[in-house]
């Protein structure tokens, strides 16, 4: 697949690269030889239907599948600007989770108080100094547009809080160690609409400081937050494109089928 | 349901009749006199001292070696047909009548160690004997942490170890403690191993103190000591043609079957409040 053409002025720069990769559980081929670009400090939305592969995807990017036996990567994802292949068997996968964050589908604070949920990023990485923690806290909470609704309850426990203000302070959890890349595996799909709207408006807000990658089931999310769109279907990536041009007048007739509603 | 009836009242008439016959003997005398050939002022001391030192030389040994089982089961090891093999056979230990596990503590510790009829060896058995059911509560509440919560640890760059000692380990412990507590509710009843390996019944001293007044102030000779533990001294007892024996029997299975309920009681009260703090 080639690069989109772009119409906007700025110049687009490369964050991460996947270079014919393909994804294997045991003998199934969940991915099959995708290659697309994610632009730094944009929004880059994964749609398809279920099954097409696109969390598969996404848990390429942080190794995540190295947690289960029977997994193979083919192929690369290269992050820049160090040029590191994620996928080598030489790189560890906790240096590569040290360097990208992950919001899950399900908020998943830690039973822990908000302030250890937090800090715990900064903890595995053996910051010691309390001030540091402290102040590296109260910023990825502002940054996640949360230390306002929990200012005053830092120590009580995560459990507490609502779904959405859970699903924010897991994006704070990630932030608080200023990952490169942040990716997103259906954030809102357990949130109602106006906590959604919350989520959507920060991820808005920090595209200017990390790369985002998100995947999600809802075509109007896709096409309300991200500048680039990639559909795939079963395993395949079928389309690659500015989020407008691909929602206006895609490309594939496969892409028209499933964004019109007549598919999937 | 009947079952179930039928069970719940054969306990409570056999507790009732045990209580109504030892609870004119449970005085402070009965548990600070040592036994005696004189029923009315023999005591259950040097047997309870026995029963906590065993129960705290079994904790020492079992819990450590339990959990690092059970989480290396769960966490680190691979899913294979070793590991299941492993899973099936400490499953049927749990099921091994205790007087085997008792045979081979005579074996192995008392002979093939060299251990002697001491406090150490019954402490080692009885942890052998509870073994599985440490390894298994721990394993069944490991297994009840979901996995987002395990891959959201990952996912943030931990190491494996980092996530078990920050997530694992802490939101299993309500389980696992649980488990230790269950076993040694058991553990604290067991005469067939205790006699197997050469527990003393009559027995009018006791283990060295743990703390002693000169340097280097703890010793562990206590370890190596002669001993007897409750249940010893209530079959004791029972083979005694006196009846008033009979009834120290009675007021010592009281006392047995109290701690017995009181540790599962503090079980099922822990893994209450402690469960109460996790909501997935």
């Amino acid at each position: 697949m080639s690069a989109p053409e772009t119409h906007m002025s700025e110049v687009l720069a490369a964050k991460a690269e996947a270079k014919g990769l393909s994804f294997y559980y045991g003998d199934f081929r969940a991915l099959k030889n995708i290659n697309m670009t994610v632009h730094e400090r944009k929004v880059t939305a994964l749609i398809g239907p279920s099954g097409c592969g696109k969390s598969t995807f996404l848990r390429c990017f942080n190794r995540m599948h190295d947690l289960y036996p029977g997994n193979r990567y083919e192929g690369e994802i290269v992050l820049q600007p160090d040029n590191t292949n994620l996928l080598a068997s030489a790189v560890d996968p906790i240096e590569v989770r040290m360097r990208i964050g992950m919001v899950f589908q399900k908020p998943n604070p830690f039973p822990k108080s908000v302030f250890e949920n937090v800090a715990y990023g900064l903890r595995v990485r053996g910051e010691g100094s309390r001030r540091r923690i402290e102040d590296k806290v109260e910023q990825a909470l502002n940054d996640a547009a949360l230390w306002n609704e929990v200012k005053d309850r830092l120590h009580q426990p995560a459990y507490n809080l609502s779904g959405g203000q859970q699903q924010r302070l897991c994006i704070a959890r990630a932030l608080a160690t200023d990952p490169e890349l942040l990716l997103f595996d259906e954030p809102t799909s357990a949130l109602d609409p106006i906590a959604t709207a919350s989520i959507e408006e920060l991820m808005h807000d920090l595209k200017e400081r990390v790369t985002i990658l998100i995947v999600t089931h809802n075509m109007q999310q896709a096409a309300r937050v991200s500048d680039f769109t990639a559909y795939m279907y079963l395993g395949d990536l079928i389309e690659f494109g500015i989020t407008d041009e691909l929602f206006i007048k895609p490309k594939m007739k496969q892409t028209e089928d499933y964004i019109t509603g007549r598919f999937g | 349901m009947v079952a179930l009836m039928i069970g719940v009242l054969t306990f409570v008439a056999l507790f009732v009749d045990m209580a109504l016959d030892g609870v004119g003997r449970l005085s402070w005398d009965f548990f600070t006199n040592y036994p005696s050939r004189r029923p009315g002022q023999a005591g259950i001391l040097s047997a309870w001292v026995g029963s906590t030192l065993v129960m705290l030389t079994t904790a020492f040994f079992a819990v450590p070696l339990g959990v690092a089982a059970g989480v290396y089961l769960e966490e680190y090891a691979a899913k294979n047909w070793i590991t299941d093999v492993i899973e099936i056979n400490i499953t049927n230990l749990a099921g091994v009548p205790s007087i085997v596990y008792g045979l081979l503590a005579l074996g192995l510790f008392v002979y093939q160690f060299g251990l002697g009829q001491s406090i150490l060896a019954a402490g080692l058995t009885l942890a052998l004997l509870i073994l599985p059911v440490v390894i298994v509560a721990t394993r069944e509440a490991i297994r009840s942490i979901p996995q987002v919560i395990r891959e959201g640890s990952y996912a943030l760059g931990a190491t494996q170890w980092q996530t078990v000692r920050y997530h694992i380990l802490p939101y299993s412990s309500a389980g696992i403690l649980t488990g230790i507590i269950i076993g040694m509710a058991r553990a604290i009843g067991e005469t067939a191993p205790i006699i197997t390996i050469g527990a003393l019944t009559f027995i009018a001293f006791l283990p060295p103190a743990p703390v002693q007044s000169e340097p280097p102030f703890i010793s562990f000779e206590w370890l190596m000591s002669p001993f007897t533990v409750m249940p010893i001294q209530m079959f004791n007892w029972t083979s005694r043609p006196e009846a008033a024996f009979h009834a120290n029997a009675a007021a010592a299975g009281l006392v047995l079957v109290i701690m017995t309920l009181a540790m599962n009681g503090l079980a099922i009260w822990l893994r209450y409040r402690l469960r109460r703090n996790l909501k997935w």
